[in-house]
């Protein structure tokens, strides 16, 4: 068990680092949320789901009761986040922010 | 790109259908769990202002999704009026009522004089009218708020 959570924990600490590398050094606005979007919504879920993991070593009905909860803010974050992403996309694009192009093309 | 911006501001109302369908999935939810916050106040995280805060924000993404317009429907201004000063008047009359039946303002073992309870009861009680009364308050204070600042006072088309 310790080690699957270890695992997904490694696993969604890679995603967040990867994300925010992304935010970092990606040329402009849509491609920073495209970094930003994914890579914090798939890591937020591994990091839960491996926390709601590591709470049900023992397996008693508060402990399944409390992994519930952590799993359903897992779905709300699932459902958020997307539409946060795409919200904050559509405004930029209404308002007018040109996406980036390589130099030189066009 | 621009073919696709127009398309985009074309469409009536300014925001889209996946914003649409993902606040009417949450709405309930972050509501139920603006109840659950104040119901559950008094033993754990949480309260009056928080759950109010939470009910209150659930509305405001109606508003931000739907237009101000589509939020009055629910919840007209009168209603709202009526909810803030409910709110306001629960906590500050439940507060007086303690102190002229004997104890301080919102000293809610003072209650058990006249209306027989245990002690503990009493207080048990007292914190949860009181944290109802913060509850409504703040939410009524949170949709108006939003209500004024995003169209700019005049109450007729938000963001």
């Amino acid at each position: 068990m310790s080690v699957v959570v270890t695992i997904m924990l490694a696993a969604g600490l890679f995603f967040f680092a990867v994300g925010t590398l992304g935010v970092l050094r990606f040329p402009d606005f849509y491609t920073r949320l495209h970094a930003a979007g994914k890579c914090d919504t798939f890591a937020a879920i591994l990091t839960l789901a491996a926390l709601a993991l590591f709470n049900l070593q023992e397996f008693t009905v508060e402990n399944l009761l409390v992994s519930l909860k952590i799993m359903s803010i897992a779905a709300f974050v699932f459902i958020a986040s997307p539409t946060a992403t795409h919200a904050l996309t559509e405004a930029a694009l209404i308002v007018g922010v040109e996406p980036w192009e390589k130099k030189g093309k066009s | 790109m621009r073919r696709f911006r127009e398309q985009v501001q074309n469409t009536e109302g300014g925001t889209d259908l996946i914003i649409r369908t993902s606040v009417r999935l949450m709405v309930p939810f972050i509501q139920l769990f603006g109840l659950y916050v104040i119901v559950h106040g008094h033993y754990s995280p949480g309260g009056g202002f928080q759950g109010g805060v939470l009910l209150g924000s659930a509305f405001i993404l109606l508003a931000l999704a739907y237009g101000v317009e589509y939020s009055k429907k629910y919840m007209s201004e009168f209603a709202n009026f009526l909810t803030v000063n409910i709110g306001v008047f629960i906590f500050v009359g439940f507060g007086i009522l303690c102190a002229l039946v004997g104890g301080f303002f919102l000293d809610y073992g003072a209650m058990a004089n006249v209306f027989p309870m245990p002690l503990p009861e009493w207080r048990y009680w007292g914190v949860f009218v009181v944290e109802v009364g913060v509850g409504m308050g703040v939410m009524g204070i949170m949709v108006s708020l939003y209500w004024d600042l995003a169209s700019a006072g005049s109450r007729k088309e938000g963001l």
